[in-house]
Parts: C-alpha cells; structure tokens; sequence
C-alpha cells in the first residue's frame, strides 16, 4: 500500500510545483487576451488550448493552482491553529462549561454547511479571496476541535499521563508535552484531508463568484467562464476539471497512504 | 490413508476431540508445532501456558476460526470428522451444533443492538434445530439452566442491561442451546471478578457433569485449573510440555517449566521484618462522591459515593495491603490518596500534612508519594526514551539534579530494578512487559518517595515474570526501607507482599489486620466469601 | 426513549435559537441601509424614512430580532426589498425545487453506496475491494458541479436523453418533474455515494473485528450470515451520521447544482438577493437551510435510538 503514498506524494508535489514555477515562469503571460487565437484545442504552441479571449489555458493553470494552494492552506492553518488548542482543552477539561461550550459552538458551526457560512459572509463582506478563506477556515475549525479532543480523550485515560499528574504537571503542560505529539501524526492526516475538501471548496466558491475575483486566476472560475461554451469547447471545461481531481485524488492519496504509513507505529504503541 | 483413519477412529471409541500432531504458522510465523491431546465425553481437559504458549490458536483451530493466513498440519478429529479437510459449510454445520464456544471478555461478546433471546435463539435457528416458536421456549429454558430464568431475565433484555457474569451466562446459554457435544472454553472468567468466576466455574462444572459434554478449558489461572481439571496440558511456546491426570501431574510433574510455573504461581517472597510504627499516611474519614448526570431537568443530579468514611494508618517501613473486587473504590482511593482528587469528607495526611489543601493538591507533599500502574504498556509515553520517562518526577523537585547528578540518578534507579544503565537511551517499546513493569518502579524510585502505591501492578503479567517482580519488591524493601500501600484483586499476591492489609467492599473497609490472620481467619462474612471464592492451588509441598 | 426525545428536542430548540441570533446578527453588520439602497443615493430623507418604517426598521435591534423570529414561527418571513411580494412565497415555490432535488440525491447515494460498502468489506483486500475503493477514490476527487458540466456535455448536448437545463414543474406531472431533476440529483450524488461508501465499508470493517462477530461464527452462522446478521446494523450507526451530515452538503451543493442547470430553486434566489442587496431574503433562507439540517441531525438522532437499544435506555 506504499504505492499510495508515493502516488500521492508525486501528483501533489507536481501541483505545488507548478504553483512555484508560475512565479518565475509561465509559457505564456496568463492574462494575455489574444483574440485571434481564441479557442484553440490542444496543439504545439498552446500545450492546453487557449480560451475564448485567447488566453493560454496552461498558464492560467498554473497561476490558478497557486489561489487553489493559497486559499486551501491557510484556511487548514486557521482550522489547525483555532481548533487544535479548543480541543486539547476541551479534553483536558472533560465534562466542564468549557468542554460543554466548545462542544456545542462546534456543533452550530456543524449546523450551517460551509457553503451557507461563505455566502453568509461574502453577501455581508464582499465576495474576495479573503472571505472565501476565511469561511473555508471558520469551517475547518470544529473538525480539528473534534478530532484532537476524540484523540486526546482516549490519551487522558491512559496510564502515563495520570504518571505525569502524580509527576506534578500541570493540564497544560502535559497537553502539550504528551498529548499533542501523540496527536500529531492523526492532524497531519486530517490536514492533508481538509486540504483536498478545501481546494474543492474555493473552486465552488469561485464557480459562484464568491471566491478569487478577477483578474487573479481560479480553476473555479475558469469552469464557470468554460459553463456556456462546454458544446463548442469541451477543452475549456475538461483542463481545469481534471487539474481540480487529480490535486484533490493526489491530496487523499498522500492522507491515506500516511496514515496507514504513520499507523501502525501507533497500534504498536497502543497494545 | 482411508484404513489407517478407520483404525484410529475403531481404536478411539471413547475418544470426542482427538489432535494429532498440529502444527501451525500464521503468514509463514510458526505458532504451534506438533500439538496432540484429546478429549473423552464428560471430560475437562485443561490447556493451560502463558502467554504466546499458543493456548488460544488451539481452541481457534479446532474451530476454524483462525486468522487470516493461518496454514495447519495434523489431524483434528471430531466426532468422526476430521476438521481440517472439512469444507466451510461443512464447519459452519459442526460449528454451534457439535461444538460451541465460550470467550474471554463477555463485555464485547454479545451483539450490542440485539437482544438475549434473539441471540441464544439464533444458535437453534441457523441449524434449524427448531420451528421458530419452540426455538423461542427452548432459549428461555437454556437462560433459565445457566441461571437467568425468564420471569427475573425476560429474553427481551440487551446486553447492556446485564452485568458481566450474567452477559457470561448469556454466551453459555449460545453455546450449549444444542447440546453440543464439545464446549470450548477460552478464559471464560479471566475478565470476571473472584466470586463471579466462582459462580461461573460451577455452573460449567455442572453442566459438563449433568450432559456428558467434553469441556476444553483454557486458562492461565493454574488455581482454576488443578480445582476443576480432570487432565491438565501445559503448553510453551506453541508446543505441549508436560500432559498427564490432573492427580498425577500434581503429584508428580515431569518437566522443569511445569514445575517452575507452578511454584511461580504460589511463589512468596522473603520480606524483611518491619522496623517499630511511626505513623505515616493517615486516612481519615475520607467520602468520596461523584456527580452523576443530571437524569431530570428540573432535578438535582445524584452523586455515587464511591468511597465512604474510609480510615486508616500506613506506618513508616509498612507494607500495607489493600483487596476488592472491581468497582469496590479501591482505585478511587489511590487518586485521592495522590492528591490527583479533591475528596468531599475526610482529611488525608502523610506526615502530619495535608495531601490536598485548598482546592489544589499540595506539591510538597506529593513528591514524596509516587505510584506504580497496571498496565505495562499504557504506562508510558511511546515516543519518549526511558531517561526522559523515568526523570519525569524530577518536575516535582524544588531543584531536581541536572548534568551528571542526574546521570548518576538514573544509573542508580535502573541498576536498583535490574536493569542497565545503557538502557537509559531506548524506547519502551524495546522491553517486554515485565522490564516496562520495572522501568515504571524505576520511575517511582527515583526521587526516593516515603510511600509507593502500587495499583493492581503486578495482575498483567505472567505468572513467572509476576514472581521476578514480587521478588524485585522484596529486594527493594531490603535496599531502601520502602513503605507501600499493595492495591489487588488477587488474595494471593497481597499475602505474600503485605504485613497488613485491608478488606474494601462497595466504597467502605469491611476488614483489617495482620495479613495471615485476615486471610486465614476471615471475620466479616464479605472476606470469607472472597477467600471462599478464590481459587487455591492444592500443597504440592505435601506431595 | 420518550426522555431521550425530548432531550434532543430541547438541544433542537436551543440550537434554532442560537443559530437565528448568529444569522440576525450577521445580517445586522452588514454595511448600507437597505431602505437607502432601495431607493438609491439621491432619494429624499424623508422617503428613506417612510420606507424604513413600512419595512419595519424604524425599531430597535432585538425588537426587529423578536419580529423576525415571531414571523417566521407563523409562516411570516417579511417582505423582500427587491420585489416588495412576501419572502414566504418567494421561498416555498423555491423550496419545491431544492428540496426534492436534495431528497432525490441522497436516495440515489444511499442507494448506490449500501451496496458497494458492503461488497467492499465482505471483499476486504481482493479485487473487488480495490475496484470499488479505487472508483471512490475518483468520485471524492470529483467537484460535483464540474461533474454536472460532463453530464450535461453527455447526455443533454450530444446524447439528448435530458434537457440541459430549466425546470419542468411539478404541474406537468411526478414524471416531468423528476425527469428535470434526476441529471442534477446524479451529480449531486455521486461525489456523496464515494464518501458514504467508503465510511460504510471502514465501518462495516471495524464491526468485522469484533469479538461479537467470532461468537456469531462460533454459532454456526457463516461469514455471510454473520455480515448481514450482526454486522450491517451495528455499521449503521456511524454511516447514520454521515447520512445526517450529508443532507447539510447536498441541501448547500443543490445550490451550485442549480446554477449549473438553471433551475429555480433556493440556490438562484440566494444568489439574486446577494447581488440585489435583499438581505432579508438571504436572512430567511440561509435561517431555512439551517433549519432543515438541525431537523434532520434530530431525525438522525431519533434513529440512532432505534438501531442502538443502549441509547433507548439511558436518560
């Protein structure tokens, strides 16, 4: 199952990459309109096609995967630096006000799905990057509240950290030293897993036009722009679809195959 | 081939369960070699062995439920047919009908979203034994045999709804619903209290008499064997040591390995004789109740009081005992007696000082307290090396030693356990269960505490390594005038480690004394039944 | 199980509660004052004011909260901006259509992920295993609106077995109507199907281990048996869950599905008052979306207790 994660490795890196490399060079410049040379397929000069203002569609790519990574990133950043500490305490205070409100905000967050909170907030703030970031975020943080807590819980209960309690450390102090690095490899799977469903997200976001807003590139809107013109240039459609699955198939390839890498380690420890 | 089975089969008549010379690997790993045994009608035959003797596959085997990879060699035959060229259907004809099974953790063992009579019903129904509405009659009559009659344990009960030995019962009724003629029994009580187990050994005993049945019995419990055994194997490392009567082999063991667990297994150790009493830990008066959740909106919530107006001395250089049975607040009281809870009544003392004062546990005092845990592998942080594990009392320490002092710390500490100092530098996971047992009193030893708890520390481990430890404490005792406070389930153990011990039944002490005369000569009617309970390996000293 | 009921009734309760407060006053912050924006920049004071008071924002904060919220629990929503008609009968027409299109897509996904699940598990590690894992591993991946975009391509443009788009209505007949909806319903489902597939596989795997499972055997009761016997309804319980957080995605994904194929549902409202500035119709169905998800997590929750008999007992 070691193919899995090299697979995975292999077809993220390759987005990542493309991303750098769109800094310092793309074949052509993406916002380039070239009308002559509208709606061409696939061919030598134009390795993707060019779109219907005769933009090159491969450059668009690879600057469009950096706002996919950009957006994607910080907002599991958000979830991670939000929802790792609520729900270490959470389970470092089992059963209190603290917990029961962690527990029920997480819930509510649950209660509106991601996409009503990014409408919510681009209808009240203005559709934007920022924004789309920002919902996307908001809605990553209970995931890693639950998870971390779920995981912490089970590790409270264990034997070495009542030994650190009767060592005289404090709930904190041992959330930090014992629980969080046990919970570590299980947040690097939920990382890469909340990535995927987040690159997923800001390109549904921008399909609506509530994410990047022109001129930055976004594979989303690149289909929403592609949507009227799918009989007459599937191509348009196809590249940036095909570009969003394999980075999203690539992403829980890499989640998988660390988790059965990162595994069984832990089982060893846990028996 | 054909002639040669025929001859065993005519020469066998008696013979139920007949294992000839299996041998097994799992994914390529041997795990038994060459294993024989058998099994006449009305016969117990105990399996017995530590762990990794291979016990277990053995009983798996013989019902085929091996795991995946498993390759088998030999003859099993049961009743005639031999289990190892038997197709699937075949097995899952035999399977309930001819054998049936009991297992370890009765907690797990029973299908959570179904109910009691569903399930003993089920056995009868999938070898349509029955019509659907006398299967139905036929289960309440088997609850009603393993002693769960239908008017107290109607067969509309979950298993949620039971307790441990009656959800055991409940796996009982499964497997003897058809009168099979082979029941396999795999540590039925292991996971069950002292006067349960008891309880449930009778009802086996029993029924083995009244239906004739053939009993394999696994156990580790050597007590439990030499009590209910007509004939004892005992297994080491996948392969039968040492297999004869049970009188006989009591009377007369073969083999060093059967002798050495045997002696393991009532080993007492060597105490040193305690100096004159200074009192140390003082319990005084101490409840402890937890809040129970709130069940009405507009009620208070209950509290369960888990230990109630407890009291008593531990003298310095003591060795005090303390038994009871799961539940009874004996762990309650090693957390309240650390400081790790705030007790609702009572005061407790070590020194003359409060281990809890105000709503914070008092540092002082708990560093010169430490414990030492059940498990051997939930004790430690897996990703920490054994230095950094057992220095972590260190935190407790005004001005813990740094550079060489600690070096020379923790040389000393894993010396005083048996261990290397070069061991310092390794992971946990690179010790067997009985060195992580002496890392964790390495640990406790190292900031030289006036009083040890030790919380059921010795009860996962195997019987030869429990004696080495028990021993180890006895050193121990020796070396650095250690006064402890020995919380068991197990009798056995706490008399040949304690001076004094303590009886605890549903949060109060029944019981206590001098620990020969408390267990010989029980007053309070609890003790006796606990005593009365427990298991004894006959005196081989006399045989 | 009457207790636990009305337990999780009470939690429905406060969470509607807290959830109405949280969209109120999200709308509330946000900048421009509606009357104003009606009327646009140059409009008198004192028509701006008139206006304010006819739409009811002459009054303070929690009053108009208590409004909007009393409103609402007799069937008013207020009245939009935009179009001056009821928001109760902007939506309810909308409902029709995003509904049922929710409702047809988690069939067809629980329809199609069952199965595949349990072949999966019952198949652990073999070949029909690795195909079906292998087929979510691609439906995860997939955006469902991209999706939408290759089924139109299919089999509206070149195969025209389906409209590319609109409607039909439900007076046109059941058939009609579900005819207009089954292309988005399947682009809506498939995406969910991979996931609910993989979690009833994981779970039913999870079950497979134990020790329950090995006492069924004991019995006498095949693999197969023990699988359907013993192990499907107790894989149920978290697979419920899912199911219940599924509902949230599909009711929100409709909203795109709808863009994709022109149909006038809930998702085409929302987007029109965002850039009409009608706050009070996003206020209204963002609450409804919200709403509908809190009663399905109930109705999840209520059939948690049927399948586990030891939440039935408890409390």
């Amino acid at each position: 199952m070691r193919r899995n994660l090299w697979l995975g490795a292999a077809l993220s890196s390759l987005v990542v990459l493309a991303a750098l490399v769109s800094f310092v060079w793309t074949p052509f410049d993406h916002a380039a309109m070239n009308i002559p040379e509208k709606l061409q397929t696939p061919n030598a000069v134009h390795w993707l096609g060019t779109d219907h203002f005769g933009r090159d569609i491969f450059s668009m790519i690879m600057v469009g995967a950096r706002t996919s990574i950009a957006v994607a990133l910080v907002a599991v950043g958000i979830g991670m630096a939000l929802g790792v500490p609520l729900g270490l305490a959470a389970a470092a205070r089992k059963g209190s006000w603290l917990d029961e409100l962690i527990m029920r905000g997480n819930d509510l967050i649950f209660a509106f799905p991601s996409l009503v909170i990014a409408i919510l907030i681009t209808a009240v703030f203005g559709a934007g990057a920022v924004n789309a970031i920002i919902a996307i975020g908001i809605f990553n943080i209970p995931v890693f509240a639950r998870i971390t807590r779920g995981a912490a819980l089970s590790l409270w209960e264990r034997e070495f950290i009542l030994a650190a309690r009767v060592a005289g450390k404090s709930a904190a102090r041992i959330s930090a030293e014992h629980i969080l690095p046990n919970v570590a490899n299980l947040l690097i799977v939920q990382g890469t897993i909340q990535f995927s469903l987040g690159i997923l997200a800001e390109a549904a976001l921008s399909y609506v036009g509530l994410g990047a807003q022109p001129p930055t590139p976004s594979w989303g809107r690149m289909l929403a722009d592609a949507q009227t013109l799918v009989s007459l240039a599937p191509h348009l459609a196809l590249v940036p679809g095909v570009a969003i699955i394999l980075t999203v198939l690539g992403l829980n390839l890499l989640g998988d195959g660390l988790r059965d890498y990162l595994d069984p380690r832990l089982r060893v420890a846990r028996t | 081939m054909m002639t040669d089975r025929q001859s065993r089969d005519r020469g066998q008549d008696m013979t139920l369960l007949s294992i000839e010379n299996l041998t097994l690997s799992i994914h390529g790993t041997p795990i038994l070699r060459d294993v024989s045994l058998s099994i006449a009608p009305g016969e117990i035959h105990a399996v017995t062995g530590e762990s990794g003797s291979g016990k277990s596959m053995t009983a798996l085997a013989i019902m085929q439920l091996l795991p995946n990879g498993a390759q088998a060699t030999g003859h099993i035959t049961l009743g005639g047919t031999d289990i190892l060229t038997a197709t699937e259907a075949q097995m899952c004809a035999i399977r309930g009908r001819d054998v049936g099974m009991v297992f370890q953790e009765p907690m797990t063992a029973l299908n959570p979203v179904k109910t009691i009579g569903d399930q003993v019903m089920e056995t009868i129904l999938i070898h349509k034994a029955l019509p659907p509405d006398r299967a139905r009659a036929r289960a309440a009559e088997i609850l009603a045999r393993v002693g769960l009659p239908p008017d107290r344990f109607p067969l509309s009960r979950y298993p949620h709804e039971l307790s441990g030995g009656q959800r055991q019962r409940v796996v009982i009724a499964m497997a003897i619903a058809l009168r099979p003629k082979l029941l396999i029994a795999d540590e039925p009580t292991t996971a069950l209290d002292v006067t349960t187990q008891a309880q449930i050994l009778d009802l086996l005993k029993g029924l083995v008499a009244e239906d004739g049945m053939g009993m394999l019995m696994i156990t580790h419990d050597l007590a439990v064997v030499a009590d209910m055994a007509h004939r004892i194997t005992v297994m080491r490392t996948g392969e039968v040591v040492e297999s004869a009567s049970t009188p006989d082999l009591l009377a007369n063991m073969q083999h060093p390995y059967t002798k050495m667990l045997f002696s393991a297994s009532t080993h007492r150790v060597d105490l040193p004789a305690r100096p004159a009493p200074t009192p140390l830990l003082e319990v005084r008066g101490v409840t402890r109740d937890y809040r129970l959740p709130r069940r009405h909106l507009f009620r208070d919530h209950g509290t369960y009081r888990a230990v109630s107006d407890v009291s008593f001395t531990i003298d310095r250089g003591e060795r005090l005992g303390l038994v009871g049975e799961s539940g009874c607040g004996k762990s309650t009281l090693t957390r309240a007696i650390l400081g790790l809870e705030q007790v609702q009544e009572g005061q407790i003392l070590l020194g003359g000082q409060p281990v809890f004062t105000g709503h914070r546990p008092n540092l002082a005092m708990r560093r010169r307290m430490q414990v030492v845990f059940q498990d051997p592998y939930g004790s430690f942080n897996p990703r920490h090396r054994v230095e950094r594990l057992i220095t972590e009392p260190f935190h407790l320490l005004p001005d813990p030693p740094k550079g060489v002092a600690r070096e020379e710390a923790i040389a000393e500490a894993l010396k005083a356990v048996g261990l290397r100092p070069e061991d310092a530098g390794k992971y946990v996971h690179e010790f067997s269960g009985g060195q992580r047992q002496r890392i964790a009193i390495a640990r406790a030893l190292i900031i030289r505490p006036d009083l040890i708890l030790f919380d059921e520390a010795v009860s996962a481990l195997d019987v030869s390594v429990r004696a080495q430890i028990l021993d180890l404490l006895a050193d121990l005792c020796r070396q650095y005038d250690l006064t402890y406070l020995f919380i068991s389930h197990d009798v056995s153990v706490v008399r040949s480690v304690t001076d004094r011990v303590l009886v605890m039944q549903a949060g109060r002490i029944v019981e206590q004394g001098p620990t020969e005369q408390v267990l010989t000569n029980p007053q309070h009617p609890y003790t006796q039944t606990l005593i009365a309970a427990a298991p004894v390996l006959p005196d081989l000293g006399a045989a | 199980m009457l207790r636990y009921a009305l337990k999780r009734l009470v939690s429905l309760i406060v969470s509607l509660a807290v959830a109405s407060l949280v969209i109120f006053f999200v709308i509330e912050v946000a900048p421009g004052d509606p009357a104003q924006f009606m009327l646009g920049m140059n409009a008198q004071p004192d028509t701006v004011a008139a206006l304010r008071a006819e739409l009811g924002l002459d009054v303070p904060k929690w009053e108009r909260y208590l409004n909007w919220v009393g409103g609402m629990l007799t069937g008013d929503f207020g009245t939009s901006y935009t179009y001056r008609t009821p928001v109760a009968d902007m939506v309810a027409d909308r409902l029709w259509v995003s509904l049922p299109l929710a409702i047809y897509a988690l069939t067809i996904s629980t329809l199609i992920a069952f199965p595949a699940g349990i072949y999966a598990a019952a198949r652990r590690g073999r070949a029909g295993d690795v195909a079906v894992m292998g087929a979510t591993q691609l439906g995860v991946a997939i955006p469902n609106f991209w999706f939408a975009m290759m089924l139109v391509l299919v089999f509206a443009i070149n195969l025209r077995w389906f409209s590319a788009g609109g409607f039909a209505g439900w007076d046109k007949g059941l058939w009609a109507g579900l005819h207009s909806l089954t292309l988005p319903a399947i682009a809506l489902a498939l995406p969910q199907a991979a996931i609910l597939a993989r979690v009833m596989r994981s779970s039913l795997l999870d079950i497979l281990g134990e020790d329950f499972m090995r006492t069924a055997r004991a019995k006498g009761l095949s693999r197969r048996q023990a699988l359907w016997r013993h192990g499907v309804r107790n894989a149920l319980i978290p697979v419920l869950t899912i199911i219940g957080l599924q509902f949230a995605f599909l009711m929100a994904g409709a909203i795109i599905i709808e863009q994709v194929f022109y149909l006038p549902g809930l998702g085409r409202l929302i987007f029109q008052s965002i850039s009409a500035r009608d706050l009070i119709v996003v206020e209204s169905v963002v609450m409804l979306l919200v709403f509908a998800v809190i009663v399905v997590n109930f109705l999840v929750d209520l059939a948690y207790a049927a399948v586990d008999p030891r939440l039935r007992s408890r409390t």
